[in-house]
């Protein structure tokens, strides 16, 4: 296996993208990263593309050639290709690059992931996402995707006695991180107020603990560790990249409050970079509802479970704490196009590393991403350094 | 939504007709063709639940798609069965009615109707015991 280096990143703007068609949004994302690495196009060997529901958002398949095709790269005719794990698509796409590149089958790949996901109304984009966990016996029962993170808050606080003002904290820190991010959805800090007085969506979860409904585009440049810096002064190391799998079924876990999978990725991407959670001075985790980032955070190993969010209330995960988590604004602020995310908080942490967070910098050397798919039936996490 | 997704030749749609594995002893619902804990070293054989069990964890879903929406706010919930599988379904009370450990049994009912006059899907929900 080759050592393998970030060398480029490229964001679109997160929000309601109205002015800007899908395959637009990854034109932009991936030219950015183009230009971030000083490359051009011709040098690009493949690409992934991580969407989760281009079938049923802008009604378009066959994505990865859509995208080559916009992109100019079907001019050299390189493999493209889409990949789906639901909201996790994007982490897929990073690590289908990063094991392309470290088995020296590829020397400079692109991973990137896009959503569109307001060209369809509310109810639509509802059953939409009810897809990414078991359509047939969670779905039709009439479980929504909040309603099934609902029940794993339900369980959590009865057996952890967290309190609900302690999963609004989760948010708060999640939007002041985000009012610091230009790329973010909502840059606009909130208080525990307005997330307790905030629509309920599915007790005990409100509005403003549910990430919101985006468009958005990221794309990350892989290469050889060797190669790296023939393309920026500043390469990112790829120390880990690991994927796990779960039961796409809530009911069928073992432990409704622990996601295995997060167990099991974790453990593995700590295991490739022989590291512990002490060594990560950032985290982005799967925030997609407030429960899931502390489920996240217990689950990683970065405190014990039932703890996350007394950890949340003394400012340990804010910026200045322990282990800053999200300093993206996470799913919750910065936005969720779910194909996207993956590598959105690959992108954060590169600018993290790389000390162009401007306003929301964290001091590290090594920052890690977690990134799931349905409630849990699939996780990535990468390991970062430099 | 199509009509043979919901067909009524698909027993479990409409009663708890689900499988064991008498290699192992653990039950599943909705059946199994592959043991996952003995794979093909399992024997699967026909199982018919009880219906009974309890709730272990639920959310009151007061959003919904447009099939679901006319019925919100719904209580739903994974119930444990007695033979110790966990399902997700609705339990037909009232949302501050509904608690971990309440005692459920499965009816058959309604599950959606596709506007006036359309296919009407019907499979389990659970009422207090």
């Amino acid at each position: 296996m080759r050592e393998v280096a970030v060398v480029g990143i490229g964001l679109t703007e997160f929000g309601e993208k109205w002015d800007t068609s899908f395959r637009n949004l990854f034109v932009e994302a991936g030219a950015n990263a183009l230009e971030d690495a000083g490359m051009s196009g011709d040098q690009i060997d493949e690409m992934f593309v991580g969407n989760m529901s281009g079938g049923r958002f802008v009604l378009q398949e066959h994505i990865g050639a859509l995208i080559a095709d916009h992109a100019g790269l079907t001019k050299n005719h390189i493999p493209a290709t889409r990949v789906e794990a639901a909201c996790a698509s994007g982490g897929l796409a990073f690590r289908q690059a990063y094991t392309t590149v470290a088995s020296g089958m590829q020397d400079i790949v692109i991973a990137g992931g896009v959503e569109k996901m307001t060209d369809v109304g509310g109810s639509e984009t509802t059953d939409a996402l009810a897809g990414a966990a078991d359509r047939e016996w969670e779905g039709l029962a009439g479980a929504t995707f909040p309603g099934l993170y609902a029940m794993i808050a339900t369980d959590y606080m009865n057996r952890y006695g967290l309190t609900r003002e302690q999963l609004a904290m989760v948010s708060v820190k999640n939007h002041r991180n985000g009012a610091h991010n230009p790329m973010a959805q909502y840059r606009k800090e909130i208080t525990v107020a307005d997330v307790m007085k905030s629509t309920l969506v599915a007790d005990p979860l409100r509005l403003l603990d549910c990430s919101p409904v985006t468009d958005g585009a990221a794309a990350v440049i892989l290469c050889p560790m060797e190669m790296a810096r023939e393309f920026t002064d500043t390469p990112v190391k790829v120390l880990a990249s690991s994927q796990a799998s779960d039961t796409i079924s809530l009911h069928d876990r073992r432990d409704f409050s622990t996601l295995d999978a997060t167990v099991a990725a974790g453990r593995r991407a700590f295991k490739q970079a022989s590291l512990t959670p002490k060594d990560i001075g950032m985290v982005e985790v799967h925030d997609c509802f407030t429960i899931a980032e502390l489920c996240a955070i217990e689950d990683l190993g970065f405190c014990v479970k039932g703890e996350a969010g007394k950890l949340t209330e003394d400012g340990q995960t804010a910026l200045g704490g322990s282990i800053p988590v999200n300093t993206s604004g996470g799913l919750k602020a910065c936005g969720h196009p779910v194909g996207a995310t993956g590598i959105k908080q690959v992108c954060e942490i590169v600018e993290q590393l790389r000390g162009e967070a401007v306003g929301r910098q964290v001091d590290a050397e090594i920052g890690m991403t977690h990134n799931v798919g349905g409630t849990g039936a699939t996780v990535v996490c990468n390991i970062l350094g430099v | 939504m199509s009509v043979p997704r919901y067909w009524r030749k698909q027993q479990n749609r409409y009663n708890l007709k689900g499988n064991r594995c008498e290699t192992c002893g653990r039950y599943f619902f909705p059946p199994r063709v592959l043991c996952p804990e003995c794979r093909r070293d399992g024997k699967i054989v026909d199982y018919e639940f009880s219906g009974n069990g309890t709730v272990r964890t639920f959310s009151i879903i007061r959003t919904a798609s447009d099939d679901y929406d006319l019925q919100t706010p719904y209580p739903l919930a994974i119930i444990e069965l007695e033979e110790g599988t966990c399902m997700t379904a609705q339990v037909i009370c009232e949302p501050d009615e509904i608690a971990i450990g309440m005692p459920v049994k499965r009816v058959f009912r309604k599950i959606i109707s596709e506007g006036d006059g359309g296919v009407i899907v019907y499979g389990t929900k659970f009422v207090p015991a």
